[in-house]
């Protein structure tokens, strides 16, 4: 004799957010009269304190053995009710959540509709919900190991604070040196620091960290596993010069048979020229030289005197046969912060990006204030001239139709960092055209009211045109801003030396892939998903893989380095707990109905079943299956059992919906 | 003239990509039409033909099928079983007399709430002028 079920129904009103919509109390009464239930209730907030005591409560006292709450998504809320149940005594996939809010309420304008589709999906649930039975979570461990995808500010500060917390870090960059974008920043903005003084510190340490392992000029190419244990392949590429040989005097660049630089220096946006043998920047971390095999005389004709050998002499550090080599290593969590790419100016031609000279990107002027950079800090144009004025074009490439639509968050600011920069290293004359400023952080609009005392202008308009075609003499030889002046409510025509672009920051050209290889979901712009924007920002929904940084969505510094300290975090506690708990909604085979068809095991992605010879009987390994139920659905004797996602549950499910009772 | 009975469309919506445009489309207030039940399953390689041909024998006026895109199945390939086994179901549903307009499979990622509204407008706009769904027996008959 099995037992009785008795059902307890909660419909929560979410405030007004279901209320408004569904007119919860005929639900809850609706739901009073379907069959086992014994109690029914509505409740402002289910999952408030009070709401779960409700629950808790009932189950003692009305002997309840199955609850439903129908209020929002069970991506938001399941675990929580999940929670009360076992806090009430009840095995906690006795439930079933039903989704009234994002599903119901947010989406219909039409209240007797709204309030029927609560009802018929209320319904479903008591049908389905009876026919539960009690599941105990999988449990699996998790390898102490992590893996940080991504060398710029955000990857160097995860991997310094899980190193610091004495876990095993590998970090994976893809350039030769980590540092990303900032290490090509001059300064930082509203607080003016020396972007190098703050981040080479921290890139030495990552160098020098016992817990880190550096794999630059590194991609991962494949990820398997699942979260505690995942297996993950990186590709070395060859740099030519062995890592562990090198001891960074750089005399091979120096010796090198070109004597100056003769080839696009990336690093330098361009602005200045390298050597086929070359480090990015003085501080490069690891500080080891790359041979680029495209411009090398002796990759291209083998016909080179190699005195970059001979310079290296007794260390034989380069190599010019080095293959590309790949690791394989196993982890328990993974952070990706693969950072961002910067909006391609050409894009937008009405700025004429590289047709007049002497316009420049935003990242350029970065190197051309830089110390460091290709004029050690002196602000010229291309020949060589100061500028006397300068205009700075605000949302390049962000908050634009044709484009990209959102708002890069970053622009402003840097924008008026760059502005005061300028003025500081050339007095010219600046003008920013903006369509509004966006100062929301800790001293950024004190920032702005600096800049404004300074002389800087501001022009509220977006910029229609950058030409060269001169109205006037006074205008003669320049580059002629036009637009429309909404201030002031026309349009203006001003004459400057000097164009920068803000251009906005994008998802990387092959983020699509890289998200395909870590099993995530980017968002509509192409950003990496969070699992919640406020209860999981740094989560997926892969467990154990999490963001930090522009990979998300675009940031500044601050927010990215507080964004790496919860990714670190976030895996941090998942170590530290030492096992994960996982859904019990495997698959399992009921021996005594399977025919031996075979038909399941091509259908299972991770390969988990398996067919004995010895039974003749198909079998599947707990510990591999992933809870997907294909395999269920593909069983033509239906002797494949899915728990939580049972035939009979989703059956009843769909009668429940159905059915208009 | 009777009053028009609106149609009742059972989804079976994935809980990575199609649930959560659900969600989304919750989240970002996009409106559509009520005429839409969804069944959460893990992956639309769940989606047991049975299913479909059972929501059909239940009075359902139409199945929604929503998955992730080609290559981006949470399991790797479980979308593409669900069509395979789709085109295969589309054809017997068609023989039993139910119009194509009836049963659909649809790939909505994560972040295509707006695509979800779409795709549901669209569908309830085409089974609305067919009328209630004949049962087999009254197509026979």
């Amino acid at each position: 004799m099995s037992e009785e079920i008795r059902t307890g129904v909660y419909t929560c009103h979410c405030g007004s957010n279901i209320a408004a919509t569904v007119d919860v109390k005929a639900v809850a009464e609706y739901a009073a009269k379907l069959p086992n239930v014994v109690v029914s209730r509505d409740y402002k907030y289910m999952c408030s304190d009070p709401g779960q005591d409700l629950i808790k409560q009932d189950i003692r006292e009305h002997k309840l053995n199955r609850i439903v709450v129908a209020s929002c998504s069970p991506h938001l809320h399941e675990h929580t009710f999940r929670t009360a149940l076992a806090k009430g005594g009840l095995n906690e996939f006795l439930f079933q959540m039903v989704n009234i809010r994002e599903q119901d309420s947010w989406v219909h304008l039409d209240k007797p509709a709204a309030t029927v589709k609560a009802m018929d999906l209320v319904r479903a649930a008591v049908c389905r919900v009876a026919l539960h039975k009690p599941l105990t979570k999988g449990s699996v461990p998790i390898r102490a190991d992590v893996l940080v995808v991504g060398g710029g500010i955000a990857g160097i500060h995860a991997a310094l604070t899980l190193a610091n917390a004495g876990k095993k870090v590998y970090l994976v960059e893809r350039e030769p040196t980590i540092g990303g974008h900032m290490a090509k920043f001059d300064k930082t903005f509203p607080t003016l620091d020396c972007a190098a003084c703050i981040l080479t510190p921290k890139m030495s340490s990552v160098r020098a960290h016992p817990n880190i392992t550096l794999w630059s000029y590194s991609e991962v190419t494949q990820v398997d596993g699942y979260v505690g244990n995942f297996k993950v392949t990186v590709t070395r590429k060859p740099r030519y010069i062995m890592e562990d040989l090198c001891v960074g005097c750089l005399e091979c660049i120096e010796a090198c048979v070109y004597k100056e630089g003769k080839f696009v220096d990336e690093f330098n946006m361009g602005l200045s020229k390298r050597k086929p043998i070359y480090i990015p920047f003085p501080q490069a971390i690891p500080q080891v030289p790359v041979i680029d095999p495209e411009t090398c005389i002796d990759f291209k004709t083998g016909k080179c005197k190699k005195s970059c050998v001979d310079a290296c002499g007794e260390r034989h550090a380069i190599n010019l046969k080095m293959k590309e080599t790949t690791e394989i290593i196993d982890v328990g969590t993974i952070i990706l912060s693969t950072g961002f790419q910067v909006f391609d100016a050409h894009r937008s031609p009405e700025y004429g990006y590289g047709v007049y000279p002497n316009v420049y990107t935003a990242l350029e002027i970065e190197r051309l204030v830089n110390a460091s950079g290709p004029t050690s800090g002196e602000v010229v144009l291309r020949d060589g001239k100061r500028p006397k004025s300068v205009a700075i074009i605000h949302c390049v490439g962000s908050r634009d139709e044709k484009n990209n639509r959102w708002c890069s968050r970053v622009c402003c600011m840097y924008s008026l960092k760059l502005a005061h920069l300028l003025k500081e290293h050339t007095d010219a004359e600046i003008f920013n055209f903006y369509i509004d400023i966006r100062t929301p952080g800790k001293g950024f609009e004190e920032f702005y009211q600096k800049l404004r005392n300074e002389g800087v202008h501001f022009i509220r308009g977006k910029v229609a045109e950058v030409t060269d075609w001169a109205f006037d003499p006074s205008e003669e030889g320049k580059l002629v801003i036009r637009v429309e002046d909404t201030l002031l409510g026309f349009a203006r025509r001003i004459p400057v030396d000097m164009v920068v672009l803000a251009t906005g920051l994008e998802p990387h050209a092959d983020a699509q892939e890289v998200r395909r290889r870590f099993n995530l979901t980017c968002s509509s712009e192409g950003f990496f998903l969070e699992r919640h924007p406020k209860l999981a920002p740094v989560s997926t929904f892969t467990d154990g893989v999490f963001l930090a940084g522009a990979c998300q969505s675009p940031k500044d510094i601050p927010d990215t380095v507080a964004q790496a300290g919860a990714a670190a975090a976030e895996a941090l506690a998942l170590i530290d707990a030492g096992h994960v708990e996982i859904e019990p909604n495997t698959a399992f085979v009921l021996e005594e109905d399977c025919s031996g068809c075979r038909t399941c095991i091509p259908m299972c992605p991770f390969s988990a079943i398996t067919f004995s010879e010895e039974t003749k009987l198909a079998s599947i390994n707990q510990a591999l299956c992933k809870g997907c139920g294909t395999c269920v659905a593909s069983c033509p004797s239906g002797s494949i059992v899915q728990n939580l996602y049972d035939d009979e549950e989703i059956f009843a499910e769909i009668e429940g919906v159905l059915s208009n009772a | 003239m009777p009053e028009a009975v609106e149609p009742k469309i059972l989804a079976i919506f994935c809980n990575w990509c199609t649930y959560l445009a659900a969600d989304l489309a919750g989240t970002s207030r996009i409106k559509y039409p009520a005429n839409i039940r969804v069944v959460r399953v893990m992956c639309s390689g769940r989606v047991d033909p049975q299913f479909v041909m059972d929501a059909f024998a239940k009075g359902a006026d139409g199945v929604l099928i929503g998955g992730c895109h080609p290559g981006d199945c949470h399991y790797q390939e479980g979308n593409y079983k669900c069509l395979r086994r789709f085109e295969l179901l589309r054809r017997m549903v068609k023989e039993m007399g139910i119009e194509d307009e009836r049963f659909r499979l649809e790939w909505i990622s994560a972040s295509e709430g707006d695509r979800l509204r779409t795709v549901v407008t669209d569908m309830v706009e085409k089974i609305r002028p067919l009328g209630p769904r004949q049962t087999l027996t009254e197509v026979t008959q």
